[in-house]
């Protein structure tokens, strides 16, 4: 569904971007055309992995069923989940997603350090959609 | 500091959910509005209309659509649409043609028919749309974007639920004035706590609405206002539309990340400051000369965030204004006189003109019970989705 955004498994997971090779500034959701800094002459957009953790900016969670495109079954109750923007310090950029299930609002404060790991957005008969996460760092399963 | 335009006239339909079609709301706030004016529509040599995209094909050719409901009669149209920003771009450009010289009195519609629940990005796979990525990848809809800034605030600035509460308690109280609002009624901070949350930390009655409503107002010279008999018109004196400045840093609606300042250090100011100060800068007057500010109070938490985005206190003391009453009716800076969206719902295109139709009236002192004393200059403030935000400073 989001081509390029994510890569690799478990402690090698990383979210995707693309970088500038002629002012270094960085793209996420990754940006393929040009380079958006109107100060910038344009370089090449080379992909390049984000750092793997960063802090928490701000976060909330989502106590009603999303509309669509967002896929949920409708036959379930509804399970709220946390919604992370983490701030990473080296591409000083504020990225959005999704808490591992099980971490709720009352698990999470504005600073703590988290870190991206692949979880599923989602599945039906024919298809599972990975994601990325943000998971608190010292927590596992 | 360019010239200014009179506004003629204001017109609204009640803000509700009706259950009717958008052209039926914007015709009657564009006769109510032309009645204001002592107008008839043959007089209009121009239309803009402000669309929306939910009422199907015409809205997107809102100006025709409106102008064919009245009754076409050749005058020159414009449609524009710039999400929640669509009515003061509408507004933008009305005045241009008319301090271009290219019409002497344009009608500015907006009205819509809202959906019940959340905002929905437009159906079908569309990847290359941020909007539908939002919803799809992260089931991010707007209150969780409102309870990211409220949380952000509240770790920031120490605002606390309490407060987000008592801005909701201070505009239904307001709204209870207004017979073109929605809600009605007060409403008291045990309710907005006992009400369900959203996005936490907010809860239902933080969050506005979706409402049908329509508004409408007649714009002209100056000169053609005083050929008319008006020697002393509400004026329009400034009207922002503005972008943000790379790398914008604060995480807005529908992105999922912001811009990186890896590269360039950010602005001095962020976009939301900017959308006032370029309002202020070309009016030539400063916040301390406000009278009143109608500001699009999506969630409580955000209203407190313009009060220092418009400057009328210092960042990180808007919760301190509002525990000071200094912006509910009587105090030094009244704040959403009308109710504001708390108490109108959102109808997209509509809201922004609204917004100046209740200047308007407060600056030709005929606001009834909630009538702010002596208003002489206001300003409105809005952020449309994906990157532009408008402001319009009105004086008499």
């Amino acid at each position: 569904m989001v081509t390029d955004w994510f890569t690799g498994d478990g402690d090698d997971f990383r979210l995707l971007g693309t970088r500038c090779s002629a002012c270094a500034s960085v793209f996420f959701p990754r940006e393929d055309g040009h380079c958006r800094n109107p100060a910038c002459g344009g370089g090449e957009l080379a992909e390049v992995p984000l750092s793997r953790r960063g802090r928490v900016w701000s976060y909330t969670d989502s106590r009603y069923r999303p509309p669509s495109p967002y896929v949920s079954d409708p036959e379930l109750p509804w399970e709220p989940y946390a919604l992370i923007a983490v701030e990473l310090e080296s591409e000083r950029i504020v990225v959005l997603g999704q808490a591992v299930p099980g971490i709720t609002v009352s698990d999470l404060t504005v600073g703590m350090e988290v870190e991206v790991v692949p979880g599923v957005l989602g599945e039906d008969a024919e298809t599972t959609w990975i994601t990325w996460h943000w998971r608190p760092t010292g927590v596992t399963a | 500091m360019t010239a200014d335009v009179a506004v003629l006239g204001a017109g609204m339909h009640p803000w509700g959910k009706w259950g009717r079609g958008f052209v039926e709301y914007g015709t009657a706030a564009a006769r109510a509005a032309l009645a204001d004016a002592g107008l008839e529509w043959r007089d209009v040599g121009s239309i803009v209309g402000a669309d929306t995209v939910r009422g199907g094909y015409p809205g997107y050719v809102a100006g025709a659509t409106f102008a064919k409901a009245l009754g076409w009669q050749g005058a020159r149209v414009a449609s524009v649409y710039a999400a929640c920003a669509s009515g003061a771009q509408a507004v933008n450009a009305a005045r241009a043609q008319i301090l271009s010289g290219l019409a002497d009195v344009v009608l500015v519609v907006g009205a819509d028919a809202a959906p019940k629940g959340f905002f929905r990005p437009a159906g079908g796979e569309r990847h290359d749309d941020p909007d539908w990525l939002r919803f799809r990848v992260l089931g991010a809809t707007n209150p969780t974007y409102f309870g990211l800034y409220a949380r952000r605030r509240m770790a920031l600035y120490g605002d606390t639920p309490e407060d987000f509460a008592q801005v909701k308690v201070k505009n239904a109280a307001l709204g209870a004035l207004n017979p073109y609002a929605r809600y009605r009624k007060r409403v008291s901070a045990e309710e907005v706590a006992a009400s369900a949350v959203v996005s936490d930390p907010l809860r239902l009655l933080d969050i506005c609405a979706t409402s049908d409503g329509g508004a409408a107002l007649v714009l002209s010279s100056m000169e053609f206002a005083r050929r008319h008999g008006a020697a002393d018109p509400v004026r329009i004196r400034a009207v922002s539309t503005v972008t943000p400045r790379y790398p914008n840093t604060v995480l807005d609606l529908p992105d999922i990340a912001t811009d990186s300042a890896a590269a360039v250090a950010p602005p001095d100011e962020t976009f939301r400051a900017s959308i006032a100060r370029a309002a202020y800068e070309e009016a030539g007057v400063g916040p301390e000369e406000l009278s009143l500010a109608e500001v699009y109070d999506l969630s409580t938490a955000l209203e407190l965030q313009w009060y220092e985005d418009l400057g009328l206190c210092g960042e990180g003391e808007g919760a301190k204004l509002l525990r000071e009453g200094a912006t509910a009716l009587g105090g030094r800076i009244p704040v959403n006189a009308s109710g504001g969206l708390a108490s109108f719902g959102e109808a997209v295109p509509a809201q922004a003109i609204a917004q100046v139709c209740e200047l308007t009236w407060q600056l030709r002192g005929d606001a009834g019970d909630r009538q702010v004393a002596g208003a002489r200059v206001g300003l409105t403030a809005n952020q449309g989705l994906f990157g532009h935000g408008s402001a319009v400073l009105a004086v008499r």
